[in-house]
């Protein structure tokens, strides 16, 4: 695994610093319909002149680099031992260059890390696979975003929706008011990921990776597709509007996904994440941990300017 | 300023996120710190140390709402004029704004390298021990862009966005 920790220093740089293609191609629609003049258009154009600024400097995107959160697959037999401490190192590293903000803060003390490194941070998830590869995706989730997720426990009544029961109508109502709610305060235009059922803290965790998903995909439920783009159709017309500064775009993506749930909950949990949408992924090999393909990518396709 | 104007500034001003605020309610400002006049920036930078100086990596503004509880006393009490932040901020800092004659200035969130490239300069820091994100920077800042959306004559953008929605969504109650 020679190679291991400066492949992980590369993906949480180029997550940082260069926002996937999916994510470039929603926010390069969201512009074009954005009506010109307004306010919401030209806070658009300044972001897309961000987007390029970060990758032309590898600069992060936003400063606020959230908690870094990692999703590992790893074939049968491999030391996750060794990947946690080649990522808890990786962070340090990729902190000490600039591409991270120390973001780790003791919740008992307000004392700060200065490296990333503390308690429960970074965040990483392991699972198993039956493939030769390593599989390791990163999420940065700043924390304005944060801090507009939200979960609601039907039945529950809404602020201009009204009653909102245990069905895919009520789930409707819950995800059109989390879009309310953030206002700009997420960073408009958000996307969304969605967890109907599970419990309060299994749901936010599938809330969150629904976010893995790339924004042009399609739901394989039938169900879950129709409410996606209803949700994409309705958020887009109360007027939200990038920063919240009210127009046409409020959301650039919705992601749904159902779980089991006990007879006596109902959750709907909804990950709000900003349009600074910053998910990369990478495959490694297993043995070199050297990096064979970058995930959410085409290498056949340059990467474009967003600006106008 | 009303709410509506872009506004470009030029010069100096201080950073100032949740521990600056709840500190500066119960303590005085940091020794050669005066704000009387000052813009003040919601804003938690990435910062590199060069040698002895520092270099500004990443600077958009952070979400203001919460620092609602302590907004409006820091206006009053040091004399603030401008508040630099994103998403806005509630009823008792609008009030402050109209008492005191300061604006609220809402900036482009995320555009983290768009701001570094305002900001020519790092004149000095306080309050580093709060970590560096939660630091007093006080920036040397050109061309700052920014939209005025809450006034000192009791006028809110977000206020009205948050109402306009509301009764767009409230159309989209089927049941």
């Amino acid at each position: 695994m020679h190679f291991l920790e400066e492949s992980l220093i590369e993906l949480i740089t180029q997550t940082s610093t260069n926002l996937p293609p999916d994510v470039r191609a929603a926010m390069s629609l969201a512009m074009g319909s954005e009506t010109a003049g307004t306010q919401s258009s030209q806070a658009l154009s300044i972001i897309a002149s961000n987007i390029d600024m970060a990758a032309e400097d590898e600069g992060p995107i936003c400063q606020d680099t959230g908690m870094p959160t990692f999703s590992v697959h790893t074939p049968v037999g491999v030391n996750q031992i060794e990947i946690k401490k080649a990522i808890k190192a990786a962070v340090a590293e990729a902190t000490k260059r600039g591409k991270l903000r120390p973001n780790s803060v003791d919740s008992l003390t307000g004392k700060n890390s200065g490296n990333n490194l503390g308690a429960e941070t970074p965040v990483i998830h392991f699972e198993q696979w039956e493939q030769d590869e390593i599989e390791v995706k990163l999420i940065l989730k700043g924390g304005g975003c944060e801090n507009k997720n939200i979960q609601y426990s039907l039945p529950c009544e809404l602020d201009h929706l009204g009653k909102a029961g245990r069905d895919l109508e009520g789930v409707r109502k819950c995800i059109l008011h989390a879009v309310w709610q953030a206002q700009g305060q997420g960073c408009a235009p958000g996307a969304l990921g969605v967890c109907i059922g599970s419990d309060r803290a299994h749901g936010y965790l599938l809330a969150k990776e629904q976010l893995f998903r790339t924004l042009d995909d399609a739901n394989p439920v039938p169900e879950l597709a129709r409410l996606e783009d209803e949700i994409m159709r309705e958020a887009n017309s109360i007027g939200v509007g990038a920063m919240g500064f009210g127009g046409q775009v409020s959301l650039i993506g919705c992601k749904i996904t159902a779980a089991n749930r006990l007879p006596a909950s109902f959750f709907v949990s909804v990950a709000y994440d900003c349009w600074a949408y910053r998910r990369l992924g990478v495959r490694l090999d297993a043995s070199s941990g050297a990096i064979t393909q970058w995930l959410y990518r085409d290498p056949s396709r340059p990467v474009e300017k967003m600006a106008r | 300023m009303k709410v509506g104007d872009v506004v470009l500034i030029t010069g100096e001003c201080y950073t100032g996120r949740d521990a600056v605020h709840a500190h500066l309610v119960k303590h005085p400002l940091p020794e050669g710190v005066d704000m009387r006049g000052a813009v003040l920036y919601h804003c938690g930078p990435v910062m590199l140390k060069n040698g002895e100086v520092w270099a500004v990596k990443a600077a958009g503004p952070t979400t203001s709402s919460r620092e609602e509880p302590y907004q409006a006393d820091i206006i009053k009490n040091f004399g603030v004029r401008a508040v630099i932040g994103k998403g806005g901020m509630g009823k008792k800092t609008l009030a402050a704004l109209k008492e005191h004659g300061a604006v609220y200035l809402n900036a482009i969130g995320g555009a983290a390298q768009y701001y570094a490239r305002s900001i020519d300069k790092v004149l000095g820091v306080n309050l580093l021990e709060f970590g560096i994100p939660e630091a007093m920077w006080k920036l040397q800042v050109h061309d700052f862009i920014a939209i005025v959306t809450m006034d000192s004559h009791g006028n809110s953008l977000h206020a009205d966005v948050e109402k306009d929605t509301g009764a767009r969504l409230a159309e989209l109650q089927k049941v």
